[in-house]
């Protein structure tokens, strides 16, 4: 292990950077003073100052999880394109800004060499935004990497071309805590448990608080064994298997190789562009763990973007041209099966039955 | 913490190399770069292999570990199967508050490498969900040394646990033409003045802010903060004719494209002219959007200030509803600062563990949400009055009718 420099003072709360000795020059001399963007190609943007400036974006996607080697190379290429400046999205991509167009061309084939593709810009679909999964979580489901590297390995072309009907935005959580925007995405991937909690009784003895852990269940349905002094039992038809309870005491055992597995949701957007803000809705409410490629959810995905792309009109997102064709007619392009699961028996339920007569037939 | 010796050494991952090839970036190849000469990075790949082969996490819940005086920013993370992978018996991530639209230079970037190279695993995420540099796995004594070279280098920890977490904002100004107000000095400015309340959780549950400046927002802010800022305008939309113009003789299909998409038709073209009925725009951001030399935001800009979304845990999700419908830009700071203070005063007093502010504004309503932070009601708030008659006047505050 080497040994830290030693250092002068202890420091605390000094708080993030200031973002003004990260931005690029460019960025500075036109902060507040941009007049319009195009974009010129998959991936390549052209923002235009008031002043007549241009500034050039190459976007290219990573795999989130980076190492320190890559993030070096990254570094490098800033150095050698765009004076040392670079960002990254809210989606996880990297973005170069460069004042050459001369030198876009460069890049993208030193990024495309690196393996990282340049594109998810206007009708595409850019990086899956996701957890951390199996990697790093002890609540996940399944795992996040994997299934976003498989999804992603059969829509790369989607990623790199922008010829869909509208932006496509997918997002994977490895269980409902949903540390993403998961719910309000045009098609979102989310990690489910189906068994009621395991209860070990002997970390729960030593490791939880029995009133906590009974108040933490949405449901009610964790309750304390009359006459002895630390245990609880579970009742398993009450339970939602949201996890909360083993959030807060580890004894509430919910990992279950052959009852979790995968759920997909679509026809959600954050965006306020038409339509209001909305929630994705189920559309397929399991399918097993099959790692390493999981072949079945990657088929449902790549399924709905393909009905997708074939039906909507240009700037539909997934969730408007839904809304326009009706459920019924969604699930029948896309051959899911409509099921009891589907129908809302949770708080507020009743909203989401029909409640006109407007049916397409 | 680039030694090595007995670990596993590289293990054979016959699942996990499936995830090597395609034209995606693979994780799995990140995570064999950071490994050589890195013991715990083999580790982490013999456990997640044995995860991928039985179908299940192996990490146990997190553990109370973190630096000198803070009560977040560090996640522990502990394996179930030490013996097994004993590198990765304690596997801790570091939370750090990235610049504000996740700005860097090459050398800012080579710095955090480098910290995370002396006193981690090697492996980053660029970056979490709620906007951090997240710095993967390491063991307890590094977490000081390396909150320690961070700081000094001008790095903090991000939030965890029951406190404010890091806010995070668009790319706003720096390089956008449709920002409303300044989400990155915003972001910025707010995250300063609640440090403390960042590092120290003393809250029934997390709360996010988040900062976009315009109705795209790109930051996510209405389904995933407590407390969304979204950025917006009240006056006219700007017009450059010639550009419609323009845009009209390249093709575009301005009726189809523009006008019968939008949501309030305040938008007409009759060939030659574009009309824009302000008083009825709502705000989307299409037609701006699809003509972006043509259209742009109003000149009286500000932002909407929503509160209260989060994901499902526990009640359901929520998505943020509209709290103060426009506040002008450079009023932000004063006004939010003002307001959060009441609203964690009422959260402080009403909310339960772990009830995050919505699903709080969920139990006791809106309006004695509005009574308790001292806030009129708007119409703007609501998307329809109540349609059912059980009015609650009993709870009519004193002097009304």
């Amino acid at each position: 292990m080497s040994t830290t420099p030693t250092m002068p003072k202890r420091l605390t709360d000094v708080g993030p950077p200031h973002y003004e000795k990260y931005l690029h020059p460019m960025a500075k001399a036109n902060y507040g003073k941009w007049k319009y963007h195009e974009v010129l190609s998959p991936g390549v943007l052209c923002h235009v100052g008031e002043s007549g400036d241009k500034l050039y974006t190459v976007r290219a996607a990573t795999a989130r999880l980076m190492s320190v080697q890559s993030l070096r190379k990254i570094a490098g290429l800033a150095d050698k394109y765009s004076g040392g400046y670079l960002r990254f999205t809210s989606r996880n991509n990297i973005e170069f800004l460069l004042t050459e167009p001369a030198n876009i061309e460069a890049l993208k084939a030193e990024l495309f060499e690196l393996g990282f593709p340049v594109g998810g810009t206007k009708n595409s679909i850019s990086s899956i935004v996701h957890t951390q999964g199996w990697i790093h979580c002890h609540s996940a489901a399944t795992d996040a990497s994997g299934i976003v590297k498989a999804v992603m390995d059969s829509l790369y072309e989607r990623f790199t071309h922008q010829d869909l009907p509208g932006k496509l935005r997918i997002a994977l959580a490895c269980c409902v805590n949903m540390c993403g925007a998961v719910h309000c995405s045009d098609i979102a991937i989310l990690g489910i448990h189906r068994t009621p909690p395991l209860v070990r009784s002997d970390v729960l003895a030593k490791q939880c608080e029995i009133p906590t852990l009974i108040a933490s269940c949405p449901t009610g349905a964790i309750r304390a064994v009359p006459g002895e002094a630390k245990a609880v039992e579970v009742i398993d038809e009450q339970c939602m298997y949201c996890g909360n309870c083993y959030t807060v005491c580890p004894a509430m055992q919910m990992n279950n190789p052959d009852n979790d597995g995968l759920s997909i949701w679509v026809g959600g957007k954050v965006s306020n562009a038409r339509t209001a803000p909305a929630f994705s809705k189920l559309a397929v409410p399991f399918l097993p763990n099959n790692p390493p490629r999981w072949p079945e959810v990657v088929e449902a995905v790549v399924k709905i973007v393909d009905v997708y792309a074939a039906h909507a009109r240009k700037y539909e997102r997934v969730g408007e041209w839904i809304e326009r064709i009706g459920w019924p007619r969604f699930f029948q392009l896309t051959g899911f099966e409509f099921t009891r699961h589907h129908i809302d028996d949770f708080k507020h339920a009743g909203l989401t039955y029909a409640r006109s007569t407007h049916i397409r037939y | 913490m680039a030694e090595s010796g007995n670990g596993n050494g590289r293990p054979k991952t016959e699942l996990l190399d499936e995830l090597e090839k395609g034209p995606w970036p693979s994780f799995v190849k990140e995570i064999k770069a950071a490994s050589a000469g890195n013991d715990a990075c083999n580790d982490l790949l013999g456990q997640l292999e044995l995860s991928y082969q039985e179908r299940k996490g192996h990490w146990k819940h997190g553990g109370i570990v973190g630096v000198l005086g803070y009560g977040g920013g560090v996640i522990g993370r502990y394996s179930d199967v030490p013996e097994q992978f004993p590198k990765v018996a304690h596997f801790h991530t570091m939370r750090v508050n990235q610049p504000a639209g996740w700005f860097y230079t090459s050398e800012a970037l080579r710095t955090i490498c480098d910290v995370w190279e002396r006193h981690g695993s090697g492996l980053t995420n660029m970056h979490g969900s709620t906007g951090d540099i997240i710095l993967l796995g390491t063991t307890t004594e590094h977490l000081e040394p390396a909150f320690q070279e961070l700081t000094h280098a001008g790095f903090d920890l991000g939030g965890s646990g029951s406190a404010v977490r890091t806010p995070s904002c668009c790319v706003g100004m720096a390089r956008c033409e449709w920002a409303c107000f300044d989400s990155m000095k915003l972001c910025y400015d707010l995250t300063r003045s609640y440090q403390d309340e960042m590092h120290r959780p003393a809250f029934p549950y997390k709360f996010k802010f988040k900062f976009s400046a315009c109705p795209n927002d790109c930051i996510a802010s209405i389904a995933r903060a407590d407390l969304s800022v979204i950025g917006t305008w009240k006056d006219e939309i700007q017009m450059d004719e010639a550009e419609v113009t323009n845009y009209s003789a390249a093709g575009l299909d301005i009726r189809k494209e523009v006008c019968d998409l939008c949501p309030s038709k305040a938008v007409d073209w009759d060939g030659q002219r574009l009309k824009i009925n302000n008083p009825e725009c709502v705000h989307c951001m299409h037609c701006i959007n699809v003509m972006p030399k043509a259209l742009r935001p109003g000149k009286q800009r500000g932002a909407v200030i929503l509160i209260g979304a989060k994901a499902p845990i526990m009640q359901g999700a929520l998505l943020s509803s509209v709290l103060v419908p426009f506040v002008a830009a450079e009023e932000l700071m004063e006004t939010l600062k003002e307001l959060v203070t009441r609203i964690w005063d009422f959260w402080d007093e009403y909310g339960t563990n772990r009830e995050r502010i919505g699903e709080l504004i969920q139990r006791v309503g809106l309006p004695s949400f509005l009574d308790g932070i001292g806030l009129d009601p708007a119409p703007e708030m609501v998307s329809a009055p109540r349609d059912n008659p059980f009015i609650f006047f009993q709870t009519t505050k004193a002097g009304e009718q």
